[in-house]
C-alpha cells in the first residue's frame, strides 16, 4: 500500500524540533553508505569526521572559531527568512565587511590604539550593511528580486577582494604574494585561551544570539517580522510597513555578515588574504534552517555545521578524502531537513483516504 | 574595425551564450509549470562534471552530453520529490540543490582536475563554412550550438501551440483549477522539473566539454543564477531568453576584448560586468511591478497538495 500524506489539522510543534534530529541521523547514515562506496571504512570515517576533531582543547577552540561566523550570519539571516526576505548574498556582505574593517587596520598599521579593534568591528558591520543596502534599495524601490541581486553582489564583492589583494592592498614587502600586510597587534581580537585561536569573537556571537532572541521573541519588530512572513495580507491590514521591514531585515543580516567577516579577519586570519571565508555565508543559510530560524537553534546548528568543516579537514589529513566532502554533507543535511519538515504539516498514512474527521469538524 | 577581429568576437559570443540558452530555456518550462527551481547552478555544475568525466573516460562526445543531461535529471529528481511530493519550500530546496551540487561535483571532480579532453568537434559544412564572415559565424559551430537554437524553437512551439504546453501553463497559472478538471498537477510539474534538469545539465556539459574544455571546481561561476535572471528578463518567453543569453554573451566579449584594445581597467572590474549587468537588467525589467506580476505564472513558487 502506498504511503500518503494527510494534512494535520494543526502544525505539529514537536515535529519542529524532531525534524532536525531525523535529518542528522539520515545524513550520517547516507554518509556512511557514501564512504563505503568510496572504499573507506564507514565507522572509521564517521569517527574521523565527527569525533576526532573535537577530542582536544585545540579542536574544541577551533570548533568555536568556525562556529562564530556561522552563528552570527545565521542569526541575521533567520530574521530575514522569517519575513520571506531571502538574503542569499551573506558571503559577499561578509567579504565587504571584512574589507571595511581590514582596510582600517591597514590604514593604521603602525599605530597602537585600544580603539582600533572596536572601530574595525563597527566598520565591518557598516560594510556589510552597505552591501546589503543595495538589494534592499532595489527591492523596495524597483521591486527587484533580492535573491538574484544579493547573489550577484557576492560575485562582485569577491572580485573587489581579489582586486585589492592583487593591487593596492598587496603587502609591499610580501614577495608579490596576493596578501596584505600582517595586522598590527592592536588590530587583532584579544584571544580567550592562550595558545589557541579562540577569541572574543565567540563572545560577540553569543551576545548577538541573545540580542536576536530578544528582537524576535520580545520585541514588536520580531512580531511584525513573523506576521509578515506567515500572513502578508494580515500584516498590511495591521499597518505594518513592509518596506521598512525589508530594509531592516536586510540591514541586520548584512551587518551580522559584515561583523562575521571582520571577526574572521582580525580574530582568525590576521591579514587580508584572497579567500577570507570557506563559504560561511552560504553554509549559514543551512544553519538558519537547521536552527529552525530561531537564534538559540541557530547557535546549536552553527556548532554542528562548524564540526562538518573540521571533519572535512581531518578526513582530508588522516584519510586523504577530498575536502569537498564537507559541501556534500552540508547539502545532504539540508535536503533531509527539508524532507523531514513535511512531517510538521502532514502525517504519513497508509491505505485509502478517509474523510478526515478532525478537519471536517 | 577589421573583420579579423570581428569573427572571433562573434564566435566567443556564441560559445558564451549557449550554456545560458540551455539553462534558461529549461528553467522557462519549469517556471511556466509554477515551480521556482533556484538550483540551476547546482544542476549545471553536476552536468558539467558528469559530462567531463564521461568524455575523459570514454572519449565519446555523444555519451558525454547524454551523461550531462542524465546527471541533471537525476539531481532535479531530488528537487522534484522534495517540492512536489514532500511539499518542501521551493526557495530553500533550490538553494540546497546548489550547495549540494557544488559539493558533490567537487568531490567527483577531485580526480579529474588537470585532465584534458579534445573538446567538441566543430561541424564544418563543406561550402557553407567557407563563405567569408557569414560562414564561420553561422556554420562553423559544434552541434550543441545548433541544438540550443532548435530546443528554443521547440520549447516555444510546445508552450504556445500544443496541448502539452497548454497543460504546463494551466498548472502554472492555477493549479487548483487544473487539478479540479482532472489533470495531474504533480506529474506535469515533475515532468517540467526533470526537463529543466536535463537542459541545465546540457548547459553545464557545454561548459566543460566545449567552452573550456577542462574541469575546474566551481566552474559555472554563477551562470546558473544568471540564467535564472534571464528568465525574469525574458518575461518567461523562450525566444526572449535566447536573445537575453546572447546579450550576456556580448557582455562577456567586452570583458575579453577591452583589455586587448588597451583599456586600462583591472581584470577584476571587467569580470564584474556580467553580474552588474544582470542586476541592471533585473532593475529595468522589474520596475513596472504591475506588469512583472502579470507576466509571471500566477502559481510560481506555490506548492500544491490535493487534500489541502
Amino acid at each position: 500500500m502506498l504511503p500518503r500524506l494527510e494534512q494535520r489539522p494543526e502544525a505539529s510543534r514537536s515535529m519542529v524540533y524532531v525534524s532536525p534530529l531525523i535529518a542528522v541521523v539520515f545524513t550520517v547514515l547516507t554518509a556512511m553508505v557514501m564512504f563505503a562506496l568510496l572504499g573507506v571504512d564507514p565507522v572509521r570515517a564517521i569517527e574521523t569526521f565527527f569525533i576526532e576533531p573535537v577530542s582536544s582543547l585545540d579542536g574544541l577552540s577551533e570548533l568555536l572559531v568556525k562556529a562564530t561566523p556561522l552563528v552570527l550570519i545565521g542569526v541575521g539571516l533567520s530574521l530575514g527568512f522569517q519575513a520571506n526576505v531571502w538574503n542569499i548574498g551573506a558571503e559577499g556582505q561578509l567579504v565587504i565587511g571584512a574589507l571595511a574593517g581590514g582596510g582600517l587596520a591597514l590604514a593604521f598599521f603602525d599605530q597602537q590604539s585600544v580603539f582600533l579593534v572596536p572601530a574595525m568591528l563597527a566598520c565591518g558591520v557598516l560594510g556589510g550593511m552597505v552591501w546589503a543596502a543595495i538589494p534592499a534599495f532595489l527591492k523596495t524601490r524597483y521591486n527587484t528580486n533580492e535573491i538574484l541581486t544579493s547573489l550577484m553582489l557576492t560575485y562582485v564583492g569577491l572580485l573587489v577582494l581579489s582586486y585589492l589583494v592583487h593591487g593596492p592592498w598587496k603587502d609591499p614587502q610580501g614577495m608579490n604574494f596576493p596578501e596584505s600586510r600582517l595586522f598590527h597587534d592592536s588590530a587583532l581580537l584579544p584571544v580567550l585561551i592562550e595558545g589557541t585561536r579562540l577569541n572574543i569573537g565567540a563572545l560577540i556571537a553569543l551576545f548577538v544570539v541573545v540580542l536576536g532572541w530578544i528582537l524576535i521573541s520580545r520585541h514588536i519588530i520580531g512580531f511584525q517580522i513573523k506576521v509578515i512572513g506567515m500572513a502578508p495580507m494580515a500584516a498590511s491590514f495591521a499597518g505594518f510597513k513592509e518596506k521598512r521591514l525589508i530594509w531592516l531585515t536586510l540591514l541586520i543580516s548584512g551587518g551580522c555578515a559584515g561583523l562575521a567577516g571582520v571577526i574572521e579577519l582580525s580574530g582568525a586570519i590576521g591579514q587580508i588574504v584572497p579567500s577570507i571565508s570557506p563559504g560561511y555565508g552560504f553554509t549559514a543559510i543551512i544553519v538558519a534552517f537547521l536552527g529552525r530560524l530561531h537564534p538559540v537553534g541557530v547557535l546549536f546548528a552553527g556548532l554542528l555545521m562548524a564540526l562538518t568543516y573540521l571533519g572535512g579537514d581531518s578526513a582530508q589529513i588522516t584519510m586523504n578524502l577530498p575536502n569537498a566532502v564537507t559541501g556534500v554533507f552540508q547539502g545532504m543535511l539540508l535536503f533531509f531537513l527539508l524532507a523531514s519538515d513535511v512531517l510538521i504539516k502532514y502525517r504519513v498514512r497508509f491505505g485509502a483516504p478517509k474523510i478526515n474527521v478532525e478537519t471536517a469538524e | 574595425m577589421s573583420v579579423d577581429w570581428l569573427i572571433p568576437a562573434l564566435l566567443t559570443i556564441v560559445t558564451a551564450a549557449t550554456p545560458l540558452v540551455f539553462a534558461a530555456v529549461g528553467e522557462v518550462v519549469v517556471e511556466k509549470a509554477g515551480v521556482l527551481n533556484l538550483g540551476v547552478e547546482g544542476m549545471m555544475i553536476i552536468g558539467a562534471i558528469a559530462a567531463f568525466a564521461t568524455a575523459v573516460s570514454t572519449g565519446s562526445e555523444v555519451l558525454a552530453i547524454a551523461a550531462g543531461a542524465g546527471a541533471g535529471v537525476l539531481i532535479a529528481l531530488i528537487f522534484g520529490v522534495l517540492t512536489v511530493y514532500l511539499q518542501s519550500n521551493q526557495v530553500a530546496t533550490g538553494l540546497a540543490l546548489t550547495i549540494f551540487g557544488l559539493g558533490l561535483s567537487a568531490l567527483i571532480g577531485h580526480s579529474y582536475v588537470g585532465k584534458t579532453f579534445g573538446g567538441l568537434a566543430k561541424l564544418d559544412i563543406p561550402g557553407l563554412s567557407d563563405i567569408p564572415v557569414l560562414g564561420p559565424v553561422l556554420f562553423g559551430h559544434d552541434a550543441l550550438v545548433y541544438l540550443s537554437v532548435v530546443s528554443v524553437a521547440v520549447v516555444a512551439w510546445v508552450l504556445t501551440r500544443t496541448r502539452t504546453g497548454l497543460l504546463i501553463r494551466a498548472v502554472g497559472e492555477n493549479h487548483d483549477a487544473a487539478h479540479s478538471i482532472g489533470y495531474s498537477v504533480t506529474l506535469i510539474r515533475m515532468g517540467a522539473i526533470l526537463f529543466g534538469g536535463a537542459m541545465a545539465g546540457i548547459g553545464g556539459a557545454y561548459l566543460s566539454v566545449a567552452y573550456t574544455p577542462l574541469w575546474v571546481e566551481n566552474m559555472t561561476a554563477g551562470r546558473g543564477w544568471i540564467a535564472l535572471a534571464l528568465v525574469v528578463f525574458a518575461s518567461w518567453k523562450p525566444w526572449r531568453a535566447f536573445f537575453g543569453a546572447y546579450l550576456f554573451g556580448g557582455i562577456t566579449i567586452i570583458q575579453l576584448y577591452a583589455q586587448g584594445m588597451g583599456v586600462e581597467v583591472s581584470a577584476q572590474f571587467l569580470s564584474m560586468l556580467p553580474y552588474i549587468a544582470t542586476i541592471l537588467v533585473l532593475v529595468i525589467i522589474s520596475r513596472d511591478s504591475a506588469r512583472a506580476r502579470l507576466d509571471a505564472p500566477a502559481c510560481l513558487g506555490k506548492n500544491f497538495h490535493a487534500s489541502g
